[in-house]
């Protein structure tokens, strides 16, 4: 690559003595000419880094420079997007540039040009006036990269830009970055997904503050090469094979995706010999070499599923929704929804940010009544029967669930209670839970300084203390660690074996892949529903790809539907 | 060496702290409604002066003088009097709140009166009620004290009472609480928006996360806490102007003082109450805590411990103590001034050293605390 902005060597970062390290002993380079991805879970220390290198934080040991001077003292030369995107939401998106232009003294003159360059370039031109707290997520996205951009920096530091943004903005994001490495920026993209750690050109892969790797991605995905599989061909349900072949000693780690199953192997030669599927070696990716570096994935059997009552699945679907219509004025959120899921199945709602499935997920909750149409959970109809409905379903959102200035035991009470569980039937649940996730030594932790993966558990643990036969998820395993994610997954698996139904909302394609069948939510309406490989299928034949990923299928969707809106849109004009 | 304050970032950020003032309702509300409904609750409901008290009457003496001093409490206008032959009935009223005090005229009151022209009548208040008490047994006594005067007079006995005291009030000749009230309800106004706005809007900056991007730029923290102190600094001058007028207009509270006095001493005063503001949303960076903190060490003091209710003179020791820290202390004894009698320049100068002095402090505190660093 080019020539070096920024050097870290032996850095440390600890917030409290006696706590380990948010930072221990990182070395990195950044270099002109190339995206330097700074890859990791949730609470790997990346906005601790990003932080130090903008200069907004002092590190605790090590030697840092940029552009050969200490941070703080090279602010001119660095362009920063915080998570947040650091836009004042009651400006507007001229107001904010304006702001940004004067914090670093463009001068007046050269602003116009400036501002309808980065405008152009962010597609916000139409946009000027508006306020930045009322566009969506996506734009706010690009406002916030144009800010950084105001004075041509040397260091572009983006802190998790893709974080809660649909697949189509993040490749858009994508593309505008790398054509600013192009002009000699250096950047550092900080990110919780693996998949876009492969397309930068050095990776640091964070882990509790502990560099596992570092070097172009091919160096690890190279390290795992011949002994990743996909197995097809079984009888059976996918989730029983992929728990079979877990608890075997030669399986490092596996997946579903779709209806076959993805596994790392220890040996290129292991399962050699095995019967009952077809197995075929597929190229490795990023996400397989750091799981290897974290000491492989979870086994297969899940005690909470082995636990749970067995549910009695009777005659009708465990979710119905039948033309769920939300209209909030003269605007549709939701517009005739309908599917069932069956019981001992997962289904997926998927869908860019503000396409609908929030409402539709709010309306099977009981907590929106829909406009038009009706549904049910468990066999009790959302308009006549929300309370026992409700009382039917386990509810699990990754963020947001949990009281976190309550302690672990305080929040599992309340969840108890919350379920209506009685006394008796609420210790012994609680207890069962405590043993399945291993809660018994962070009890009196409050839930909030819990470390992620404790976190989730947490989150699960008080979602099925009542052993619901119908489970909603929403987004649950954003930002965690691909360890935690199995964990989580093998958990789900199990209890779907035992029959339990799960819908999970989610723009995470590694979710969308555990699915049985997934409906694609776009401009509040249903694209398209079928199973992931059926609308693999789908999309390699409309865009003509070769075996697209979930994402790239997701994208073909949309992009498809798109089309045929204008094309209906031009034949109306 | 570089200024520590560069003009044109300065002014952006003016610029933009007055775009978000003028979008935020809540902020006009509370800059420009809320004084008008404090104003007109500190001039009309609060009323620290007595009307009328009622209070039971026991006369136990059948005697001329026994009867005569009872149809002057009667006629008094401070007080709606309620008869009885003994004390138990009255004793049961009181009890019920009905009445506030009793007053017995014993059974000897006519034939002491005769001997020695000072016979003692008893007073019973109810101290539940420490203030109604007080006027209840004050105005007992004075109610008497006239009767016996005027008794003497009118027997001949002396040529009336030895000393005529001819009262006067000065500055608020009716004694009407609202005007010394209202004066300092535009304390409490100011207060409310340097300490309490202030304290909002830069934990807000916390909150959203505007103020990690803003560290990030060659901005310095001194030409942040400018931006902040100026819009806030005029927004407070203004709804000052506005809380006069109305005081003027509406309560008929006089500006005896110039006007350039009132400007003069109220700047001083924002210097300690936005420093204040400052201090709380810099120390907490979270506009929930920053209210309860501004409230309860900007407002509560202000509103109990500056002498704008309750005389700091009639406080306990330890608790006087405390008030020579609260800033409103020094500023509301100096706006009643200005408003009741006129540029007292012996009052003001000092309350304006005061007041620049915590101001100084609290700013000093502010740019140490203030760091650009998220650590």
């Amino acid at each position: 690559m080019g020539t070096a902005v920024a050097r870290v060597r032996d850095l440390v970062k600890r917030f409290d003595e006696g706590q380990h390290p948010a930072l221990d002993m990182v070395s990195m380079t950044i270099e002109t000419g190339g995206v330097t991805g700074l890859v990791g879970p949730d609470g790997a220390g990346k906005t601790t880094l990003v932080r130090i290198l903008a200069g907004l934080m002092d590190p605790s040991s090590g030697i840092l420079e940029v552009m050969g001077k200490e941070p703080g003292k090279t602010l001119e030369a660095i362009g920063y997007m915080p998570q947040r995107f650091g836009l004042y939401e009651d400006l507007s998106v001229i107001q904010n540039l304006n702001l940004y232009a004067d914090m670093r003294a463009v001068a007046p003159e050269e602003r116009e040009a400036v501002f309808t360059q980065l405008l152009d370039f962010t597609d916000l031109d139409r946009f000027r006036q508006r306020l930045a707290g009322n566009l969506s997520g996506g734009m706010k996205q690009k406002l916030g990269l144009a800010c950084a951009l105001v004075k041509t920096p040397r260091l572009l530091l983006l802190d998790e830009p893709s974080v809660g943004v649909d697949p189509i903005s993040r490749r858009e994001l994508w593309a505008m970055v790398q054509e600013l490495t192009g002009e000699g920026i250096g950047v550092l993209w900080s990110t919780a997904y693996l998949d876009e750690a492969e397309k930068c050109d050095t990776v640091y892969l964070l882990n509790e503050g502990k560099l596992l790797f570092d070097g172009p991605p091919k160096a690890l995905t190279g390290a795992v090469e011949d002994r990743v599989v996909q197995v097809t061909d079984y009888d059976g349900t996918p989730r029983r094979l992929l728990t079979r072949l877990l608890d075997r000693e030669d399986v490092v780690d596996g997946t579903i995706q779709g209806s076959s199953l993805r596994l790392l192997l220890d040996q290129p030669d292991a399962l050699e010999g095995e019967t009952g599927f077809a197995k075929a070696k597929v190229a490795p990716r990023f996400e397989d070499g750091f799981i290897e570096r974290l000491g492989g994935g979870p086994k297969g059997t899940s005690p909470l599923a082995q636990a749970y009552r067995s549910i009695d699945a009777g005659n009708r679907p465990a979710i119905e929704a039948h033309g769920l219509t939300k209209r909030f004025g003269d605007f549709t959120a939701a517009s005739d929804i309908s599917f069932e899921v069956p019981y001992g199945s997962i289904f997926g709602l998927l869908g860019p940010n503000g396409a609908g499935k929030s409402t539709t997920f709010k309306m099977l909750c009981g907590l929106l009544t829909p406009t038009e149409g009706d549904g049910s959970v468990a066999g009790n109809n959302l308009l006549s029967a929300r309370g026992r409905a409700r009382a039917a379903l386990g509810y699990m959102a990754q963020k947001f669930s949990l009281y976190g200035d309550l302690s672990v035991a305080q929040n599992l009470n309340f969840f108890a209670g919350a379920y209506g569980l009685e006394k008796g039937r609420a210790r012994s649940a609680i207890e069962r839970v405590t043993e399945i996730f291993d809660l018994g030594d962070v009890m009196g932790t409050n839930a909030g300084g819990l470390p992620l993966g404790f976190k989730q558990r947490l989150a699960l643990a008080a979602a099925v203390l009542h052993e619901p036969p119908v489970l909603f998820l929403d987004e649950p395993t954003s930002g965690v660690d691909p360890v935690t994610r199995r964990e989580f997954w093998t958990h789900i698996n199990g209890l779907v074996e035992k029959g339990v139904a799960v819908l999970v909302t989610t723009h995470f394609m590694e979710e969308a892949e555990y699915c049985d069948t997934i409906t694609l939510i776009y401009r509040a309406k249903q694209i398209a529903n079928g199973t992931p490989d059926q609308l693999k299928a789908e999309a390699a034949q409309m865009a003509g790809l070769d075996r697209p990923t979930m994402e790239e299928t997701f994208i073909a969707m949309i992009e498809a539907s798109e089309a045929k809106l204008e094309a209906q849109a031009s034949r109306a004009a | 060496m570089k200024s520590p304050l560069d003009p044109g970032r300065v002014r952006a950020l003016i610029v933009k702290e007055s775009a978000q003032i003028f979008r935020d309702p809540s902020t006009v509300l509370i800059a420009f409604v809320l004084p008008v409904i404090l104003l007109f609750l500190f001039g009309y409901a609060i009323n620290l002066d007595s009307s009328t008290t009622r209070i039971g009457l026991a006369v136990h003496d059948e005697s001329a003088a026994a009867q005569s001093l009872a149809e002057a409490y009667r006629t008094s206008p401070f007080f709606e009097v309620t008869n009885a032959k003994s004390v138990a009935p009255l004793k049961e009223m009181l009890i019920a709140g009905e009445i506030r005090g009793i007053v017995v005229i014993p059974q000897d009151f006519g034939a002491g009166f005769e001997q020695d022209n000072a016979p003692p009548i008893q007073v019973i208040a109810d101290g539940s009620l420490p203030n109604a008490a007080n006027f209840t047994t004050g105005y007992s006594q004075g109610v008497r004290n006239t009767w016996a005067a005027n008794e003497a007079a009118a027997q001949g006995l002396s040529a009336g009472p030895a000393i005529d005291l001819s009262l006067r009030y000065w500055y608020n000749p009716s004694l009407t609480s609202r005007l010394f009230l209202v004066p300092g309800a535009i304390a409490i106004v100011m207060t409310m928006i340097g300490t309490l706005l202030t304290s909002l809007v830069i934990a807000r900056e916390w909150e959203r996360g505007t103020m990690e991007a803003m560290m990030a730029t060659p901005m310095r923290m001194t030409e942040f806490l400018a931006s902040k102190i100026v819009p806030y600094f005029l927004l407070s001058l203004g709804s000052m102007a506005i809380c006069t007028i109305l005081a003027m207009l509406i309560f008929g509270v006089p500006l005896r003082g110039s006007v350039l006095a009132l400007v003069i001493l109220s700047v001083a005063y924002l210097m300690p109450a936005l420093g204040q503001g400052l201090l709380i949303s810099a120390a907490t960076k979270n506009q929930f805590v920053a209210s309860q903190v501004a409230l309860l060490s900007g407002f509560l003091p202000t509103f109990l411990l500056s002498g704008f209710l309750f005389e700091i003179a009639s406080m306990p020791q330890w608790i006087q103590a405390i008030t020579i820290i609260v800033p409103a202390r020094y500023f509301i004894p100096g706006l009643q001034t200005i408003f009741l009698t006129g540029d007292v320049w012996e009052i003001l100068w000092p309350s304006a050293a005061i007041l620049l002095l915590f101001g100084t402090a609290f700013f000093t505190l502010c740019f140490w605390v203030t760091r650009r660093s998220l650590d």
